[in-house]
């Protein structure tokens, strides 16, 4: 007598069979994992904190020239070189060099006062030749740079990453899902069975948990060790929230899916729902410089609600109290997104 | 004992097609009941109401005693379906895609045992996307007797497949009633409908014109034989059946089909006809009469192009 095999219940089996599907869809893993990845090390990369490049400033060939390019070679922001007159006018010209320094007594600063960089450095060269010259302060003073972690434009963006990859996978493991199984004549083939509709659905949530999981530990994990984009809240919080946006994008997913016929019908509907908040939602830039009259509306879209209280939990340390607003309108999106797809779901 | 399946005065029309016209069918248990016809007959309509998938416009259904209004679940752990183009999740294996489909019955037979019984327990870990077109069938097949049912529905089940397919799912199918299982099934290939059921019901533009045992069927040709012929030029057909022992004649092909009881007296009769007229032969054969002629003496058009 062979071993009976065990069976499970449905929505367990449900569950599996779907997570399975997904791990072997390699494309699916690509578009969960890797493209967010590679989006936040492009665009970390190319705004990264450096140093401000120095101002290049040509010194006139003369009696002083040497003596001046010591003096201005102990400034911070200063990239001076020795150049003949003519060349150095040429080269101001041009745009090469932002300031030329003449003269031999008196020290000449040419430059265009319309370019900040040449008057700062004006500005700069003088301090130094002066203090060279034997100049001193009458009142002591001293620099403190601020470069406080969570005011970088990687802090703003990884955040708005999370929030666009939640919004994206949510929307498209529901949608695309459905579609296909209805596409395919697999809805039909499953409520030809005894097996409970709702069980089909929560199956769905339960193996989007999952993958939810891993997908915010994935990004985060990378945010800080690459960027150094901490954690300031606490991350049973940040868990807890990523889990009630990434249920209500899901929702809304349903909801999108709950009667196309096509793939081709969901991706279009999906787009015309997520391009608005791309643009809008902050995930790249603040909504902060859109007009005042439609930051209302701007301020309930799914995405922005979620960006704003990633934000709170990741760069602020929020706590719960500080979300509860963007908890509570991203939970009523999801719910009422999810009553009405279940509603006019077609399983045809 | 009931009747397993029934319905009355069945109605359902789309937009712009009567699919389904006042039908009325009762399949008896253990029976394997057929519904032929051509593409566009109204079958799969007809199944799919009796599957309570699609809800008729006008009738009554009741299958084993219950109805799809009332009882729905009770009636899904008691029926299998297979419908006719289900693609199931490429992604899986064969044995997952069982056993999950297991998982939704109370009570049912063991995949295991199951993929060996329908020789697919080779193909046990393979993906459903690397199966061939039978196996394929076949799994749709376990899929819908997992839940061990009493009755069993099978729309188009053979269709496409290669002859060997084909014959593994005949017996398949035999093997289940011979467990006492009920089935009905839709079919476009008489041969099937010969070979596997017990009674045949023919419909056409969603409504029956015959019904009957396929040797009753073929009785009311009132013809053993048929002749199919062309000839350069074609015949007239009053020509044709003026042939004294023609039982009538269809357009076929290029030519005529003539239904005769018997060969030995109808063949020399053609054949003198056809130096009469002064034509020339193209082609002749002959066949035993079969469901298909029947369609064709029933509605004037044969089943394939119908």
């Amino acid at each position: 007598m062979p071993e009976k095999t065990r069976i499970r219940p449905p929505i367990i089996e449900l569950a599996s069979t779907r997570t399975k599907e997904f791990l072997r869809e390699k494309e699916a893993m690509f578009w969960v994992f890797g493209f967010p990845l590679i989006l936040a090390l492009a665009l970390g990369f190319a705004f990264r904190e450096k140093p401000p490049d120095r101002v290049p400033v040509a010194v006139v060939a003369g009696p002083n020239a040497q003596q001046r390019l010591a003096a201005l070679g102990k400034s911070s922001t200063l990239l001076p070189r020795i150049m003949d007159e003519q060349e150095a006018r040429d080269a101001l010209r041009r745009g090469k060099v932002s300031l030329m320094i003449e003269g031999s007594d008196i020290i000449v600063y040419r430059f265009d006062a319309t370019r900040p960089d040449a008057l700062s450095a004006r500005q700069a060269a003088d301090d130094a030749l002066q203090t060279a010259a034997g100049r001193r302060d009458v009142v002591a003073s001293r620099e403190e740079r601020v470069h406080e972690q969570g005011a970088r434009y990687i802090d703003f963006l990884i955040p708005g990453l999370l929030g666009m990859n939640l919004m994206g996978t949510g929307m498209w493991s529901m949608g695309f899902t459905i579609a296909n199984a209805r596409m395919k004549k697999l809805l039909k083939r499953l409520v030809a069975t005894p097996m409970r509709k709702t069980d089909y659905l929560m199956a769905m949530f339960l193996s989007r948990l999952i993958w939810l999981i891993i997908e915010i530990s994935v990004l985060v994990a990378f945010g800080w060790i690459v960027f150094g984009v901490r954690v300031n809240g606490s991350i049973l919080v940040l868990i807890f929230l990523c889990i009630v946006g990434g249920y209500a994008f899901s929702g809304i997913g349903l909801l999108t899916a709950s009667r196309a016929r096509s793939i081709e019908a969901v991706s279009g509907l999906m787009n015309l729902i997520m391009m608005p908040m791309w643009l809008c939602s902050g995930v790249f830039f603040s909504y902060e410089r859109f007009p005042d009259s439609v930051k209302p509306f701007i301020r309930i879209l799914p995405l922005t609600l979620l960006n704003d209280a990633l934000r709170a939990v990741i760069n602020d340390a929020a706590g719960i109290p500080r979300i509860a607003f963007q908890l509570g309108i991203l939970a009523i999106w999801g719910i009422v997104t999810f009553v009405i797809g279940l509603k006019i779901f077609r399983w045809q | 004992m009931p009747d397993v399946i029934s319905c009355r005065n069945l109605r359902k029309y789309f937009s712009d097609v009567k699919a389904v016209d006042g039908l009325d069918l009762s399949v008896e248990n253990g029976e394997c009941f057929g519904l032929l016809g051509p593409n566009g007959a109204g079958k799969t309509t007809t199944i799919e109401i009796l599957e309570g998938l699609t809800s008729p416009d006008s009738g009554d259904v009741e299958i084993l005693g219950l109805t799809w209004r009332k009882n729905e679940r009770q009636l899904r752990e008691r029926i299998g379906i297979s419908l006719q183009e289900t693609q199931l999740t490429e992604k899986l294996t064969v044995f997952e895609t069982l056993r999950l489909f297991r998982s939704f019955y109370r009570s049912g037979a063991d995949p295991e045992d199951l993929l060996r019984d329908l020789s697919l327990d080779e193909k046990r870990d393979a993906r459903v996307g690397k199966l061939s077109g039978g196996q394929r069938q076949r799994l749709a097949v376990a899929c819908a007797l997992v839940g061990n049912p009493d009755v069993l529905f099978l729309d188009e089940p053979t269709t496409g497949l290669d002859p060997q397919s084909r014959l593994q799912l005949w017996d398949i199918v035999q093997r289940f009633r011979q467990k006492g299982g009920t089935v009905l099934l839709t079919t476009h290939y008489m041969e099937e409908a010969e070979r596997l059921c017990d009674r045949v019901a023919i419909v056409d533009h969603g409504h029956l014109i015959a019904l009957g045992t396929p040797p009753e069927l073929i009785a009311k040709l009132q013809a053993r034989n048929v002749i199919e012929f062309t000839s350069e030029p074609k015949l007239e057909q009053e020509v044709v059946q003026a042939i004294d022992s023609c039982a009538g004649v269809a357009a076929h092909r290029d030519g005529w089909q003539i239904r005769v009881h018997s060969l030995a007296e109808a063949v020399p009769q053609l054949i003198g006809v056809v130096e009469k007229q002064g034509v020339k032969l193209v082609s002749l054969s002959t066949h035993e009469a079969t469901l298909e002629d029947l369609f064709v003496s029933l509605t004037g058009r044969e089943l394939r192009d119908a």
